[in-house]
């Protein structure tokens, strides 16, 4: 598991140049200071984890409910909780700031998000489906899955056969992507690559799992 | 304005003159031999424009020994030392492909000159 992690907003895509004036595909994720809210340990809550808020929400617009358990962790509301499950939470007290320079340039990084939503969609698009033909005859069928199954044995469809359906709207996480620059200051990070998620989306960047 | 403006705005140059296709430049390109960085010049007539924000590019074309040579440079890459402004061109057309089909007086692009 991750050792340490942060929470972003997606911001949106655009280049930047290397030392050697390489052009590098970035991803802009603003990460505005997360306060740690609460500190789960083995002992009392059966896994280790910190939750952490950020940004900040109206006291007048928080439930009971919420603004209780801000009170008790004597940190100011923010709009979101998200908890990050970490190896070690000894290190994190109720009430720190983590920022965006517990990651630096060249770290990698596992993002997660919930992937944009594409709706209902085909078995093309949603399981890379090779269609049918365009011409040759067929007709009607260019981009239908085909067969989905076989004939009296077994006499049914295959519980979990890819159809169209739903896509999108998953957490996905994209696995060691590079951190090319983070300036706790601006409250930015650049991930070089794309991330999932829309603009705007909530992000949890950390550090990799897998790989170097 | 962009969302990502406030990482966009870092690598934006504010150093290179205004230029539309037609318009011969003359752009200073840096070129790393080895361990030694010397300057070499791309003078050209702009044909293509496209893009816009950081990802903005431009197409320089010219003539080296008879053969057309086209190189496309982003507006604000930093291998580009400087950017030389020669001539203003009269043209009707933001693509200038048409050049390439043409060679010797009917490549020639006329010198736009203000009233």
């Amino acid at each position: 598991m991750a050792t340490k992690a942060i929470v972003g907003e997606k911001v949106g895509m655009t280049q930047v140049w290397d030392e050697d004036n390489r052009v590098v595909p970035v991803t802009v994720l603003r990460v505005s200071p997360c306060r740690v809210v609460q500190v789960k340990t083995p002992e009392t809550d059966g896994y280790s984890a910190i939750q952490v808020t950020l940004g900040v929400k109206d006291a007048n617009k928080l439930t009971q409910p919420e603004a209780g358990h801000f009170a008790k962790a004597d940190v100011d509301a923010g709009r979101k909780l998200v908890e990050l499950r970490l190896d070690d939470v000894s290190e994190y007290t109720v009430g720190q700031e983590i920022s965006a320079d517990i990651l630096g340039h060249g770290e990698k990084v596992d993002v997660t998000a919930v992937s944009r939503g594409k709706g209902f969609a085909g078995a093309m698009k949603r399981h890379g489906f090779g269609g049918a033909p365009a011409s040759h005859g067929a007709h009607r069928v260019h981009r239908k899955p085909g067969s989905v199954g076989q004939c009296a044995t077994p006499s049914r469809v295959f519980k979990g056969k890819k159809m169209p359906g739903r896509m999108g709207n998953d957490k996905v996480t994209t696995l060691n992507l590079e951190i090319v620059k983070s300036d706790s200051e601006a409250e930015i990070l650049l991930v070089k690559g794309s991330v999932p998620g829309a603009r705007g989306a909530t992000v949890i960047v950390r550090n990799a799992v897998k790989g170097a | 304005m962009q969302p990502t403006d406030l990482v966009d705005n870092l690598s934006k140059r504010n150093d290179i003159p205004e230029f539309a296709p037609g318009d011969t430049l003359k752009v200073h390109v840096r070129v790393i031999e080895g361990n030694r960085e010397r300057t070499q010049m791309f003078e050209g007539v702009v044909i293509r424009r496209q893009g816009s924000g950081l990802q903005e590019t431009y197409t320089v074309r010219k003539l080296s020994f008879g053969v057309g040579v086209e190189r496309t440079f982003p507006v604000h890459t930093p291998i580009v030392e400087r950017v030389e402004f020669v001539s203003r061109g009269d043209v009707r057309r933001a693509k200038l492909y048409y050049l390439r089909d043409r060679i010797g007086k009917a490549a020639k692009i006329k010198e736009k000159r203000d009233k």
